[in-house]
């Protein structure tokens, strides 16, 4: 117990916490940017004009 | 003839059966709660779950006598978004008119302080005020536009058959709690988490039940990509359920008690009160709201969303961001300065996420702009992602040591928060509203376009009115606050600084009632577009006469 001191949990989250979020903001970024996702993403964008205003659910 | 249908509809449904039989227990346990408890305060909301109870198990016998449960696998469920849309707008008027009544309160203490009136104190009223318009119009609006964009984006009906019902009663209920429960004094004095123990419990397990439903539709969806509306809607579901059983983590005086204590103490119990504030903020009234933004924008600009990757980006990041950014509401406190320093860097961070999902709503308009003139509905949309993108640059300002100091605890507060709940959490959920309407009741267009045009306008100029009192008022006050005279000794008293305020009172509490005339006019607008006639060809004149109409 005596080795887990404050300061040691404190720099092990700020670092870890920081490199964390870092390597999950550039995983989304990656995803974002990846060229193949380029058509999907033309295709999204436009999904709410696709649905229909009645209450059909499409087949 | 009848009645042999009825009979062949005679086999309910296991889902709605079930909710049968938990109305009945409910009302039993409520009944017993009612009947043993020693707490007036207890037995008074316990009767309020009796009532609810007993009405439920009423409906739910006529429901399952007309074999109203029967599925249609072939229709969305929209029948629950039309009464989500009806509580929403109720909702507004009765939440915004009790903002105005203490609005007036402030300005004129003299005329409308009733001693002998303990439920009409500013003190009862303000939080049902905030959680009025926070939780019972905001979230009406969250609940039946998260309804209806999940089902049409997913390509799939509403999961949980009569759950869906169960969400939207279950939630009116809790607003009724809540609301009788802060006239009546029952409060646990957490800001925006009032309510006591037992309706915390009871929100949870609604809330669950909306998570459920929103996860089972995703579940079933015939699209395969999940669009980005739902994910806005999703982080705001599965965070407010964190939020809320974190924050409200107490332990009752008794069973039969309505009062109860925080498991959290001291400055643990502020850091967690305002994480939970916080993020009431950034996922209850902006991701949220940002999911109806990604559904609503582009669907009446007609218009694909400007950049989807740019949706991604800023989705991630402002979820991450946000949840950090609590910490600035405690400046100067016993809480560590590293942690309000760390409040304030993620409060800073928290711009560029915010305005990425502004410039997306509003470049989803390139190649419509010509609508902002010819449609009130869109422009009521934009003029909100432009109070969202203002009190996003606004927040940061203030999370700042320095700039809190001189604004915390005064009206500048009250109107960075309205200029994010009157412009942009009320407008784009007016706007989302003004669209759904027509298409829930089959109507070719609103009643009146020029009914939106008063409605644009009069909310506009009160927004514009309270905000602007409010930053006079504020910077006012927080500066006669730290006044010295030459001697060290503070210049002005407390009383002196709330007398100095008379004036900007009275502007806001004006601004407020435009604001709530708007709302008004609105619902008297929806009210006559549900009874017009059907699809039938309506003479289209009265959306194209240049000149406006009076609002009567």
């Amino acid at each position: 117990m005596s080795d887990l001191s404050y300061e040691a949990l404190a720099r092990f989250a700020q670092q870890g916490g920081t490199l964390y979020f870092g390597l999950l903001f550039f995983a989304g970024l990656i995803y974002a940017l990846w060229p193949r996702h380029a058509e999907d993403f033309k295709r999204l964008a436009a999904l709410p004009l696709e649905d229909s205003e009645d209450d059909h659910v499409p087949s | 003839m009848t009645q042999i249908s009825i009979r062949q509809d005679e086999g309910a449904p296991l889902d709605a059966v079930l909710l049968y039989i938990f109305t009945g227990v409910g009302a039993f346990a409520a009944l017993l709660a009612a009947a043993f408890t020693q707490d007036p305060l207890f037995r008074f909301h316990a009767y309020v779950f009796l009532a609810a109870f007993v009405m439920g198990a009423a409906g739910m016998t006529a429901g399952v006598a007309y074999g109203r449960f029967k599925p249609d696998p072939g229709r969305y469920s929209d029948g629950v978004i039309r009464a989500g849309v009806i509580a929403t707008m109720f909702w507004a008027v009765v939440a915004m008119l009790v903002g105005v009544v203490i609005a007036a309160q402030l300005s004129w203490p003299n005329l409308l302080y009733f001693p002998e009136a303990g439920w009409l104190n500013f003190g009862r009223l303000r939080p049902l005020h905030t959680s009025g318009v926070i939780f019972a119009f905001g979230g009406n609006a969250l609940i039946a536009t998260s309804f209806w964009v999940v089902q049409r984006t997913c390509r799939a009906r509403l999961a949980g058959g009569v759950a869906p019902w169960f969400v939207f009663w279950g939630y009116q209920l809790f607003i009724v709690l809540a609301a009788t429960g802060y006239l009546a004094g029952i409060t646990q004095s957490k800001e925006y988490a009032e309510p006591e123990w037992y309706v915390d419990l009871w929100l949870a397990v609604v809330w669950v039940a909306y998570l459920l439903v929103f996860l089972g539709t995703i579940w079933k969806r015939k699209e395969p990509h999940i669009y980005v509306a739902n994910w806005f809607y999703l982080a705001f579901i599965i965070t407010i359920a964190i939020l809320h059983i974190v924050n409200n983590m107490a332990l009752p005086v008794g069973l039969l008690n309505h009062r109860s204590y925080s498991v959290y103490a001291g400055v643990q119990d502020a850091l967690v009160q305002w994480w939970y504030g916080h993020n009431a903020v950034g996922f209850f009234l902006t991701a949220g709201f940002l999911g109806m933004m990604y559904y609503f924008v582009p669907k009446r600009a007609e218009r694909p969303v400007y950049s989807y990757r740019l949706s991604i980006v800023h989705f991630w990041s402002l979820i991450f961001i946000y949840i950090w950014a609590g910490p600035h509401h405690l400046h100067y406190t016993a809480l560590p300065q590293w942690t309000q320093t760390l409040g304030a860097t993620f409060s800073i961070m928290l711009w560029m996420p915010s305005w990425g999902g502004m410039i997306n709503g509003l470049m989803t308009l390139s190649g419509a702009w010509d609508k902002l003139r010819t449609d009130p509905v869109i422009r009521m949309m934009v003029v909100a992602l432009a109070f969202y993108g203002m009190s996003t640059f606004e927040g940061p300002l203030m999370s700042l040591r320095e700039v809190n100091a001189l604004s915390h605890y005064t009206d500048w507060t009250i109107g960075h928060v309205h200029s994010g709940a009157l412009g942009w959490v009320g407008f784009i959920s007016f706007g989302a509203v003004y669209c759904m309407v027509p298409w829930l009741w089959k109507k070719d267009r609103l009643y009146s376009n020029q009914l939106v045009e008063w409605h644009f306008w009069i909310a506009t100029t009160g927004i514009l009115l309270y905000i602007a009192a409010m930053w006079v008022s504020g910077i006012m006050e927080g500066l006669m606050w730290r006044e010295y005279t030459p001697q060290g000794f503070l210049a002005n008293s407390f009383v002196e600084t709330v007398a100095a305020k008379h004036i900007e009172n009275i502007i806001r509490t004006l601004g407020g009632l435009m604001y709530l005339s708007g709302a008004v006019i609105m619902s008297y607008n929806l009210w006559r577009t549900v009874r017009m006639p059907g699809h039938e060809a309506q003479p289209q004149g009265a959306s194209s006469l240049p000149a406006f109409v009076a609002a009567e």
